[in-house]
């Protein structure tokens, strides 16, 4: 059986003052029925650019290459009212930003109903009974209430559900999820991302979540794939991550974030700033800030490597592999474990 | 699985029928203030002028003292300026703005014959602002391109026109060189005089219309590409829907608000249009009794004129708030 | 039009206004009954209007009364509103209340009626409608001001200078007052633009400048004769210059405006 969803040797420019800038290159993957895949990055990394590739909601003038292949069919290729039908049924986007992304003059009645009155011809006292189904199953009492209400009237933590219950409606095949809970603080951003998560399963929909918490991608996916400059530069399954990154970014990654078992004076920040895809350098993006740069890392842009079922864009590996450890990374004294 | 989220944990912005009464007794309690204020400017004027109210009233003629005795006794010239204010506005609530001093009649019959002309004017404009103004700006914010762009570069053009000169363009083209139109007068009551106000309404119009589409036209360009909008294009909403409900009805609250106060602005503009098309209505009679300084009838139509854009004014400021959701009652002014 | 188009169309007019008697070829109010009505001609390069008078020279003359008076009116309702709003923002409380009152007050006033009751108050002439016309602007320049003035007061650096102890005068007038500057000069800049139109319209309905002066909304109005004898070109001449007047001073207004909006 094939994958959901394939996106093959995707690049993708958009048109900023005047001229095409790079922001994918190259961007490769699979996502398999059901299952959830984590899209880790920096800002400019181009995550967000490619779920809304997926979703065909790049600005207008955008130059696409390569192919986004969903359920076997080319997206790129759906005319008016396949790729309405596509949006509609198949694919569903969770925004970062509820309250932006929800239309402040109409009711949360209105946003949920929406869609299936229009899509689904449903009858109005059917899509408010389906609605207020959709915010229990997302943990919102009174839905009653909340349906006459405006989305101004509601807290990010239950706009952010609202737009879950929304997602989830039309029982969609895929969850784009577009940093769900960055905008929200620590409490609900557990709560929102325990709801999404159980949705997910009980609908058995597959999931892209994006975020740019390494962490919170290895809790919530099965896999997950680091972004940086607009390329794919790993993909492991989420538990190797961690323990044995495969790339010197992804390392870096790791370990720029604190641990609550591991007390250190000074976090081991990545030196340098991100790239993005159109000023990326040649050879290795990455190499400007990788202190285990060589000079064939500079010789052409790498290819993405196999190893075993994972895959990395590095050219050293896998010599270099369980060798990126924090103390050779940092490359300074000052910061030496201490156990507690 | 997380508890439902009591509702105490809710940004509380309800708006209980309690709150939108007080916000309405408010305004009108501001229009009311307002309304008196104008009031005491439009009286308080005569006698910030140079001159005593008399030689106003006798013209600078030398008269006869018992003359002048009877003019101060109809006038309650003798009496302090409070007296005479509330005496004046008395009269005013009750529709009895005094006597003119050159038709010596009241004020009242003169201007009523002469209202109808400048509201049928006023509403024939606005009726062109509206109309025209949404559906310029409307097909040029939808559909971008060298059309629109070009229409918005016209637009930009006629609001550098003053009203006079577009009606005297409008004569010389229409009335003059085609002869479609009649250059003067408003006709005979009835259709004859709708048709005698086509030209007079299109030039008080024509800088509104353009204001109004620029106006239309930034607000759907803005919403166009506001993030909500994504999220209905993300959600397989056929365009027209997209469009309808989410692109026009979130432009519709500012633009029709801005456009609601641009009307009420026409109605200062009518002044110089009748005077162009010698219609004979009140803008017409407030010139020519300003040149003959007759204050009751100046008064009573400067007064009018106020009157009626401040309610206008009210009128559409409340519907505003109560109609867009977005407008939090009673943080408006910052 | 670009922005520079515009700035050199108006400096052409205001050099009209400066060098009008060297520029001008016959006086202005000079009446030749037997010549009315010429077409353009070496003598009279754009004609002559119903008295034989040269248009040229009487169109070069009207740029002085069409740009003073805006000028005035600009200027005073620019310094009147900007000194209300930065008082009612410093001072806030009831002084701002007070304020936002009589500014919503005043508001209520269209200009151009204003103006006439100025007129018949103090009689036909630009003097009454220039101060009345100014307190009319004011409302929409303390409007613009105070909202600018309030955001620009909330701001972190505002605190930071009142913990250090400068005077409030000094905080108003050195910090915000030059950076809410490019504001208030784009709406005064607007705010020429509905004033020529406003003054121009006055002196068409005959209460601004008085014949024989020329002026060319006065002219507008005096062509109207013109206009129905088959001889617009007073009229039209005069409305050219008004409509490229008010056009390139909007356009400098909205190029200004939308510098002042890049930069917050």
């Amino acid at each position: 059986m094939n994958a959901l969803l394939e996106v093959d040797g995707l690049r993708v420019r958009l048109p900023v003052a005047g001229q095409l800038r790079t922001v994918l290159r190259d961007v490769a993957f699979s996502l398999d029925r059901g299952s959830t895949l984590g899209l880790v990055g920096e800002s400019g990394s181009g995550k967000s650019m490619t779920v809304r590739t997926i979703a065909r909601l790049l600005p207008d003038g955008a130059d696409v290459r390569g192919g986004v292949r969903f359920d076997g069919a080319e997206v790129f290729d759906l005319r008016t009212e396949a790729l309405r039908s596509y949006r509609a049924k198949d694919v569903a986007m969770i925004f970062q930003d509820a309250r932006a992304y929800t239309n402040p003059v109409r009711t949360i009645g209105d946003f949920l109903t929406e869609a299936m009155r229009t899509n689904d011809r449903m009858p109005k006292s059917a899509a408010r009974k389906r609605a207020q189904e959709l915010l229990a199953e997302v943990g919102i009492g009174d839905p009653e209430r909340r349906l006459r209400q405006f989305p101004h009237e509601l807290s990010g933590g239950l706009l952010q559900r609202v737009m879950i219950a929304a997602a989830v409606a039309a029982r969609p095949r895929l969850i784009l999820a577009d940093e769900p809970t960055t905008a929200l603080d620590v409490t609900t951003q557990a709560e929102v991302m325990a709801i999404l998560g159980r949705m997910q399963r009980e609908y058995g929909m597959a999931m892209l979540f994006i975020t740019h918490d390494l962490e919170l991608a290895g809790a919530v996916c099965d896999e997950t794939i680091v972004l940086y400059a607009g390329q794919v530069v790993e993909r492991q399954a989420s538990v190797r991550l961690h323990e044995d990154p495969l790339h010197p970014y992804t390392a870096a990654l790791v370990q720029a974030r604190p641990e609550i078992d591991r007390r250190v004076d000074r976090l081991p920040a990545i030196s340098g700033h991100p790239t993005t895809a159109y000023e990326a350098p040649d050879g290795c993006a990455f190499a400007p800030r990788c202190h285990f740069a060589q000079e064939e890392c500079r010789a052409g842009v790498p290819p993405l490597l196999q190893i075993g079922p994972s895959q990395t864009r590095c050219v050293q590996m896998p010599g270099l592999r369980g060798h990126m450890a924090p103390r050779q990374h940092a490359g300074s004294a000052s910061n030496e474990e201490v156990q507690r | 699985m997380p508890a439902p989220v009591p509702s105490g944990q809710v940004k509380a912005k309800q708006r209980p029928t309690g709150v939108m009464l007080r916000f309405i007794a408010t305004r009108i309690a501001g229009l009311v203030v307002t309304l008196f204020l104008a009031s005491l400017v439009v009286f308080g004027a005569l006698y910030a002028a140079p001159g005593s109210p008399l030689t106003y009233l006798t013209h600078g003629r030398t008269m006869s003292p018992d003359a002048i005795a009877a003019i101060k006794a109809e006038y309650h010239l003798d009496d302090s300026i409070w007296q005479q204010y509330l005496r004046w506005l008395g009269g005013v609530v009750h529709g009895d703005f005094g006597t003119s001093i050159i038709y010596n009649q009241p004020v009242s019959s003169l201007v009523g014959s002469r209202a109808f002309t400048t509201t049928l004017l006023v509403l024939m404009a606005a009726a062109i602002v509206l109309v025209l103004g949404l559906a310029i700006g409307t097909l040029a914010g939808l559909k971008p391109g060298w059309l629109s762009r070009s229409a918005m570069a016209g637009a930009t053009g006629v609001m550098a026109v003053p009203t006079f000169v577009g009606a005297v363009v409008l004569i010389i083209v229409f009335a003059v060189d085609l002869e479609w139109f009649p250059v003067f007068g408003a006709g005979r009551a009835g259709l004859d005089e709708v048709y005698h106000l086509v030209l007079p309404s299109i030039a008080l119009a024509l800088a509104s219309v353009a204001f109004v589409a620029r106006l239309a036209q930034t607000a759907i360009r803005q919403e166009l590409s506001a993030d909500h909008v994504q999220t209905a294009i993300s959600r397989g909403l056929p365009r027209g829907a997209v469009v309808r409900r989410h692109v026009m009805r979130n432009a519709a609250m500012p633009v029709l608000t801005v456009a609601g106060l641009t009307i009420a602005g026409l109605i200062a503009g009518s002044v110089v249009v009748e005077q162009v098309f010698q219609l004979g209505g009140l803008g017409q009679f407030l010139v020519s009794s300003v040149q003959q300084k007759d204050f009751p009838v100046v008064q009573a139509i400067c007064l009018m004129y106020v009157a009626a854009f401040i309610v206008l004014n009210t009128l559409i400021d409340i519907a505003y708030t109560l109609l867009d959701p977005r407008v939090s009652i009673g943080k408006k002014d910052s | 039009m670009s922005g520079r188009v515009a700035i050199a169309l108006l400096a052409l007019v205001v050099c009209f206004a400066v060098l009008a008697p060297l520029l001008s070829p016959h006086d202005p109010n000079a009446v030749n009954l037997s010549g009315a009505y010429q077409s353009s001609s070496g003598a009279h390069l754009l004609g002559t209007d119903a008295s034989g008078r040269d248009l040229l020279s009487r169109l070069v003359h009207g740029s002085r009364t069409a740009l003073i008076g805006p000028f005035l009116v600009v200027v005073i309702s620019t310094l009147l509103g900007t000194v209300l709003a930065l008082a009612a923002v410093w001072f806030g409380g009831w002084f701002d209340q007070m304020v936002v009152r009589v500014v919503d007050a005043v508001f209520a006033f269209p200009g151009l009626l204003l103006a006439i009751l100025a007129t018949a108050l103090f009689g036909s002439g630009l003097n009454a409608a220039v101060v009345a016309l100014s307190i009319a602007y004011v409302p929409y320049i303390a409007r613009i001001v105070r909202s600018a003035a309030l955001r620009e007061r909330s701001l972190p650096y505002i605190a930071a200078l009142q913990v250090q102890g400068v005077h409030g005068l000094r905080i108003a007038l050195r910090h915000i007052l030059p950076n809410v500057g490019g504001l208030i000069v784009a709406n005064a800049t607007l705010a020429f633009g509905f004033a020529v139109m406003d003054l121009a319209g006055l002196s068409f309905i005959g209460l601004g400048v008085q014949p024989p002066a020329s002026d060319w909304g006065a002219m507008v109005g005096t062509g109207m004769a013109g206009v129905l004898q088959q001889h617009p070109q007073e009229a039209l001449f005069a409305s050219v210059l008004i409509v490229i007047t008010v056009g390139a001073v909007n356009i400098l207004g909205d190029r200004l405006t939308e510098r002042w909006e890049a930069r917050s």
